[in-house]
Order: C-alpha cells, then sequence, then structure tokens
C-alpha cells in the first residue's frame, strides 16, 4: 500500500469519529434534561467539529485532489465513511448517550496521548490539542455515569441497560489492519493492542465504583474499517448533507 | 500609488488592539492567540492558534485582523490557523488575569493544569476573593469557561478553565 494511500484512509477515519460523534451530540442542542447539559453537549459537539474540520482538512491535503473538509464531509456516501460504528449510534437517552460518550473518550484519551509523540507533525500537532479538550470530556461522562449508576434505581437500571447494549459496539475501537500496520511500523500511528489494557482497566475501574456490572466480551460488531456501518449513519447523513446535496457549492 | 511597507513589529503593535470577542477586555495578544506575522514579497501572514480547535470566535478574529490592516492600506493579508504548539492558558499573562478576574470572570488557577479535578477545587471567587466556591458546570456559555457560584458572596461567575 502507498504511503499516501493509508495514510489518507487513517486521517478519514479519525476526521470521520469527531464529524459524526459531533453531529449526533449536536441532536441534544436544547433538548438535553437541563440547561447546564445542553450547554455541555454542545461544547462537546463543538470540540469536535473542530477536530473534524483539522482532520479533514489535513486529509483532503494528502489525497491531493483539491477535496477540502467540506468538500469531504458533504460528498462521500455512507460507504466512504470510515468512524466507528459506536459513534454513529442514536443518541438513546441521557444514559445511552453518556454511556457512549464514556467508552469513547476513554478511548481518544489513550490514543492521543500516543500520537501526541506520532512523527506526523500535524497528528502530533492535533493530539496535542485534542488531549486537552478530551479530558475534559472524559471527566464529565464519567461523573454523570457513576452519578446515574449510584443513583436511583431507574438511573441505575438505564446507565447499565446502555453500557450492556453498546458493549459490543467497543471492540472494533481496537481493530487493526494493513493500514495501521503499516504507518505504526513509520512511527505515525497508534499501536491499538497497546492501549486496549489501558482503556479495560479504566472503564473497569468506573464500572465498578458506579456500582455497574462490566459486560462480558461476547459477540462484537464490526465493519467500519471497510465502509459498512449500522443503518443508523445512512439517516444522520441524509439529515447532515441534504443542504450540499439539494444545493451544491451552496454557501452562507 | 504609495506602497508603504511594514516591519513585523509594527504589524503586531497595530494587531494588539484587537480584542478577544468573547472577553473584550484582553487582546487577543495577551492571551496568546497571535503567534506571529511572516513579511514578505506576497504581504502579510498572521499566524494565529485557536484557544479551543472549534473555536467559533476565529472567524469574527480573522475578519477583525483584515479590517484593522485595511484601515491602514494592506490588503494583501493571509490568516492562517496553526495547531502547534498547542494553545495553553500559562500563556495569559498576568496581567490579563488581572483584568479578567475585575470583568468578573475568574482566571485560570494554575500556571499548569495537571490534574483538572484539583484545578476545579480551587477556584477563587473573581467578586470577593472567596474560596468557597462551587461548580454548577463544567461547560459554560463558551468552550473555554465553566460556571461557578461562590458560597460567600452568592454571587454566580464564570471561570476560564485550565488548559
Ligand atoms: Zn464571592
Amino acid at each position: 500500500m502507498a504511503k499516501q494511500d493509508a495514510l489518507f484512509k487513517y486521517t478519514l477515519r479519525l476526521g470521520d469519529n469527531a464529524l459524526i460523534l459531533s453531529q449526533r451530540l449536536s441532536e441534544w442542542c436544547s433538548y438535553a434534561p437541563l440547561i447546564e447539559e445542553d450547554l455541555a453537549l454542545t461544547n462537546l459537539s463543538l470540540d469536535m467539529i473542530g477536530r473534524a474540520q483539522a482532520l479533514l482538512k489535513y486529509a483532503g491535503e494528502i489525497e491531493g485532489m483539491g477535496k477540502t473538509e467540506d468538500t469531504l464531509a458533504f460528498r462521500r456516501s455512507e460507504r466512504q465513511y470510515y468512524n466507528n460504528l459506536l459513534v454513529e449510534q442514536p443518541n438513546g437517552d441521557f444514559a445511552f448517550t453518556m454511556a457512549r460518550q464514556l467508552f469513547i473518550s476513554a478511548f481518544e484519551l489513550y490514543f492521543y496521548s500516543e500520537m501526541e509523540h506520532s512523527k506526523d507533525k500535524t497528528f502530533a500537532a492535533i493530539a496535542a490539542k485534542t488531549l486537552k479538550e478530551v479530558k475534559y470530556h472524559l471527566e464529565h461522562a464519567k461523573d454523570w455515569v457513576i452519578r446515574m449508576g449510584d443513583g436511583t434505581g431507574e438511573s441505575h437500571y438505564r446507565i447499565q441497560h446502555a453500557v450492556n447494549e453498546l458493549w459490543m459496539y467497543t471492540g472494533e475501537l481496537f481493530e487493526m489492519d494493513d493500514v495501521d500496520k503499516d504507518l505504526i511500523e513509520q512511527g505515525i500511528a497508534t499501536d491499538l493492542d497497546a492501549i486496549r489494557p489501558l482503556w479495560n482497566k479504566y472503564i473497569g475501574d468506573v464500572l465498578e465504583t458506579a456500582a455497574l456490572i462490566v459486560p462480558e466480551n461476547g459477540y462484537m460488531q464490526t465493519g467500519s474499517r471497510k465502509g459498512i456501518h449500522t443503518e443508523h449513519l445512512g439517516h444522520l447523513l441524509c439529515e447532515m448533507q441534504y443542504l450540499q446535496r439539494a444545493y451544491p457549492d451552496a454557501k452562507w | 500609488m504609495v506602497i508603504t511597507t511594514y516591519s513585523k513589529e509594527e504589524i503586531l503593535e497595530i494587531l494588539s488592539a484587537i480584542a478577544d470577542p468573547e472577553i473584550p477586555v484582553v487582546s487577543i495578544q495577551e492571551i496568546g492567540m497571535l503567534r506571529d506575522v511572516v513579511v514578505s514579497e506576497d504581504g502579510y501572514e498572521v499566524l494565529l492558534t485557536p484557544t479551543y480547535t472549534g473555536c467559533p470566535a476565529m472567524g469574527i478574529i480573522e475578519a477583525d485582523i483584515k479590517a484593522i490592516l485595511q484601515e491602514k492600506g494592506i490588503a494583501s493579508v493571509k490568516v492562517t490557523l496553526i495547531y502547534s504548539p498547542a494553545w495553553s492558558t500559562d500563556w495569559m499573562s498576568d496581567e490579563a488575569k488581572e483584568k479578567m478576574r475585575k470583568y468578573g470572570i475568574a482566571p485560570p488557577a494554575h500556571s499548569s493544569c495537571g490534574s483538572i479535578f484539583k484545578t476545579e477545587q480551587e477556584v477563587v471567587c473573581p467578586h470577593c476573593s472567596s474560596q468557597d466556591t462551587e461548580m454548577i458546570s463544567r461547560f459554560g456559555a463558551t468552550a473555554c469557561k465553566a460556571l461557578y457560584k461562590c458560597n460567600s458572596c452568592k454571587e454566580p461567575f464564570e471561570y476560564f478553565k485550565c488548559h
């Protein structure tokens, strides 16, 4: 695999994770259970759209076909997206959103801590910036998961249910293919095998504090590395891309 | 047509008049967003670094930079966003922190952030200097601020998060 090709795909993956989760979180705007939470979720969303912008811009430069971050966000179809299945899952209730956030933010904390030392200077710079933001996202999600798990019967039931439902999407976070192997050898990418035990330990500790049960590692969903997604991504893209699809090149 | 050329220092001096759109008492230079100016035959390139990756003020700041230089007859201006080194609250001058406090925003408590949890515990009220304060929300009206209340003077206030 050509180096540029691997780097392009890898950058898309990271950018797509940020973009799709940002879009999901923005759906909470004006619907959050309390006003402070409305601000919090949209703040998280804003951090992620900024990260997506930086990464997709870089992806466009690597590919060298003149695509901007906007072209990549609004003109690709479902099969050309490489985000993890976890981030495209619908918001569900508040417990569901927070369990998803805990899983992904813990992953991103360890992922970007490694990437901060990448030989690719753009990755290292974006990682350093992202890390500062992810620390706040993770603290926030952790606080809520513990509060709900250790809260009322209803909140405990809901957060345990969310953890159980989402667990089968967590295995995919650590999948690696030729793209990863190529770039790890060059000191560019993060070795996911190395961060997996850290993630397991962190999540195990948080769930224990929250009086929640860590699900068994059963069947794990997979597909996003090949652009195969759950049915939810198509619907999300329909809404996100509507304007640029209906009125190509429309500007504010 | 008269072409006036400016040095890097002169351009930086002009730009130091631009206020942060979200905290108008401090300039983009004092807060550490204005990093450098590169003077070349093609014109002036202004290097900016965002406080947060998704900071919505960046567009306004870019427009402000172009507008203020336009007034001086400088049109060939390019604004470039840089991410490295990552912006840090450590770059804020003590004067900027003091201006912020007088404006009613508690400045970042520590020079270095280490543990978020620890820094969040030690926020001093910008109104009465009491240390008996409580976090209401980790995320405020802008990405860079959190919401607090003071248990002594009972006033709510914003805290500029350590970053
Ligand atoms: Zn007070």
